[in-house]
């Protein structure tokens, strides 16, 4: 369903994705993991259209996302890392503005929008401004919203930050059980490593631009000798922060860079 | 077409629903109308230059399509920053009919608030040469807002910050009103006057609407038609060149 072959992008003289392969199989639910700034946002920017790789190749459904831009988009769907409802109109409008932007005939529109609220849960809200809706409910929003015009992918960028671990438990459920009756492929990122060994069923992780490991969260356990999929993570990834910049002087070149393009 | 209609739809919904800014959108004008409307009147009159109530409503009327249009277009710093863009922007439509949408949607805002100021100067006492011409005076309301409109867009999709904001407010948007011969008759200015008032395309839009309203042209219908049809393609075209390299 998603083939990466070789795939580099460079900004600058910075490399953030270096040379990464994988595939993912339809209907499969696969978690790409790695500390910040290894490279998981940019290779999802670039898996969903939004930014043009360097090098190498991309297909989504059988699709060049770069050539087919809008066929690619049509075949999936994305819930960002930031939040990107309407906080101005109801759930139900969102919905349905959703549906009309990816062409989902009226009458489908209608029946897909309430059996999607009710699965998340939402449906005696819809009406209610999503201004006032919890972190939780816009997140459970965002995902029924995802799903509205049957993508064949699903794409979710850190879905259950900052969310409780209620909301996290029932998220997860629900994502779970439409991947198993819609046969959603799902490509994940989170930085929650329980949810990404008891959800998905292939892990990836990347550090500094390239991927590291890729398996089933059993089989890297096995591989690191690690009894958690944390510890295997830690393993591979070593523990060193990675926002503080691990040397001064590669700090002071990124800043230079910065005020160079500007 | 459904994507253009719903994002319409969505600017109207935004404006109809948010009471708080309608009414403080229309203090402005209504703050305009009083005091220069009624503080004015007997210097202008003493000029011999008849009512100047019914010199400056039509100009006010051009305010406040000018300033409505832009905001709308501003409006997507807010869409920027709330992330709603972002949704509008992977999906699988063109850029072009997402930009018209908006754009569309922020016209016929403004056209609202132009006619609502219009009402609000009748009750101040402001009276059209003849209740026939309303449709012509519609259609310069019409080329305005979409010349703001574009306009706003254009600017929307280049600002990122309130910094932004407030430098468009100063240095574009307040000029293009107080040179635009809204609030001052355009005969008899110095030539330097002349020649910026005639680079603004709110002067075309504010004389086709006092030409139409109390048929007192600078310039005639015409002109100020094509001018501002001119100026609403060229915003238009710029509008949607930079909408289109909007990253995410």
């Amino acid at each position: 369903m998603i083939r990466v072959q070789n795939l580099v992008r460079t900004f600058g003289d910075f490399t953030a994705v270096n040379n990464i392969s994988f595939d993912v199989a339809e209907g499969e639910i696969f978690a790409f993991l790695g500390p910040n700034g290894a490279g998981k946002s940019t290779t999802i920017k670039m898996l969903t259209t939004l930014l043009r790789p360097t090098s190498g190749t991309i297909t989504l459904n059988g699709l060049d996302p770069n050539v087919k831009q809008r066929e690619a988009r049509q075949s999936f769907g994305i819930v960002f890392q930031d939040p990107s409802l309407d906080q101005e109109q109801t759930a139900y409008e969102n919905m349905d503005l959703h549906g009309v932007l990816y062409h989902v005939p009226r009458k489908v529109r209608v029946q897909r929008i309430e059996s999607l609220l009710k699965i998340f849960e939402l449906w005696d809200r819809k009406d209610a401004m999503v201004k006032t809706f919890s972190g939780g409910m816009k997140r459970r929003l965002e995902i029924a919203r995802g799903f509205l015009h049957t993508p064949k992918i699903l794409f979710l960028d850190e879905p259950t930050l900052g969310l409780d671990p209620q909301s996290r438990n029932q998220l997860w459920t629900h994502v779970k059980s439409i991947n198993e009756t819609e046969k959603t492929t799902v490509f994940l990122t989170t930085h929650y490593m329980d949810e990404a060994d008891r959800v998905a069923h292939r892990i990836a992780i990347m550090d500094h631009g390239a991927i590291v490991a890729t398996g089933t969260s059993a089989e890297l356990k096995e591989q690191t000798n690690t009894d958690s999929l944390e510890a295997a993570f830690l393993a591979l990834t070593g523990s060193t922060l990675r926002d503080e910049g691990a040397d001064a002087k590669q700090g002071l070149r990124q800043m230079a860079q910065m005020f160079g393009r500007r | 077409m459904g994507a253009i209609y719903i994002l319409w739809l969505r600017e109207l919904k935004r404006y109809t629903r948010s009471r708080v800014q309608v009414v403080v959108s229309l203090g402005q004008p209504i703050l305009y109308l009083l005091a220069f409307g009624a503080g004015f009147s007997p210097v202008f009159r003493q000029a011999g230059l008849g009512s100047y109530l019914q010199f400056i409503a039509p100009g006010i009327i051009g305010m406040t399509v000018l300033f409505s249009s832009i905001f709308n277009g501003i409006a997507m710093l807010w869409d920027r920053q709330f992330g709603f863009l972002k949704e509008t922007l992977v999906a699988p439509v063109s850029r072009l009919e997402i930009m018209i949408g908006r754009t569309l949607g922020g016209a016929t805002v403004a056209m609202i608030q132009g006619t609502l100021v219009l009402i609000i100067s009748m009750l101040f006492g402001f009276r059209p040469h003849s209740w026939a011409v309303l449709p012509v005076a519609f259609f310069f309301v019409f080329l305005v807002a979409m010349v703001f409109s574009a306009l706003g867009t254009a600017i929307g999709s280049v600002i990122k910050d309130m910094q932004g904001f407030q430098l468009v407010m100063n240095f574009m948007v307040m000029p293009i009103y107080f040179l635009s011969g809204a609030l001052y008759p355009l005969a008899n200015l110095g030539k330097v006057m002349t020649v910026i008032t005639r680079l603004d395309p709110l002067t075309y839009g504010v004389d086709g609407l006092r030409g139409s309203l109390i048929s007192v042209w600078h310039f005639n219908p015409a002109l100020d038609a094509t001018v501002l049809a001119g100026v609403a393609c060229c915003f238009l075209a710029l509008g949607a060149y930079l909408f289109s390299r909007i990253e995410v």
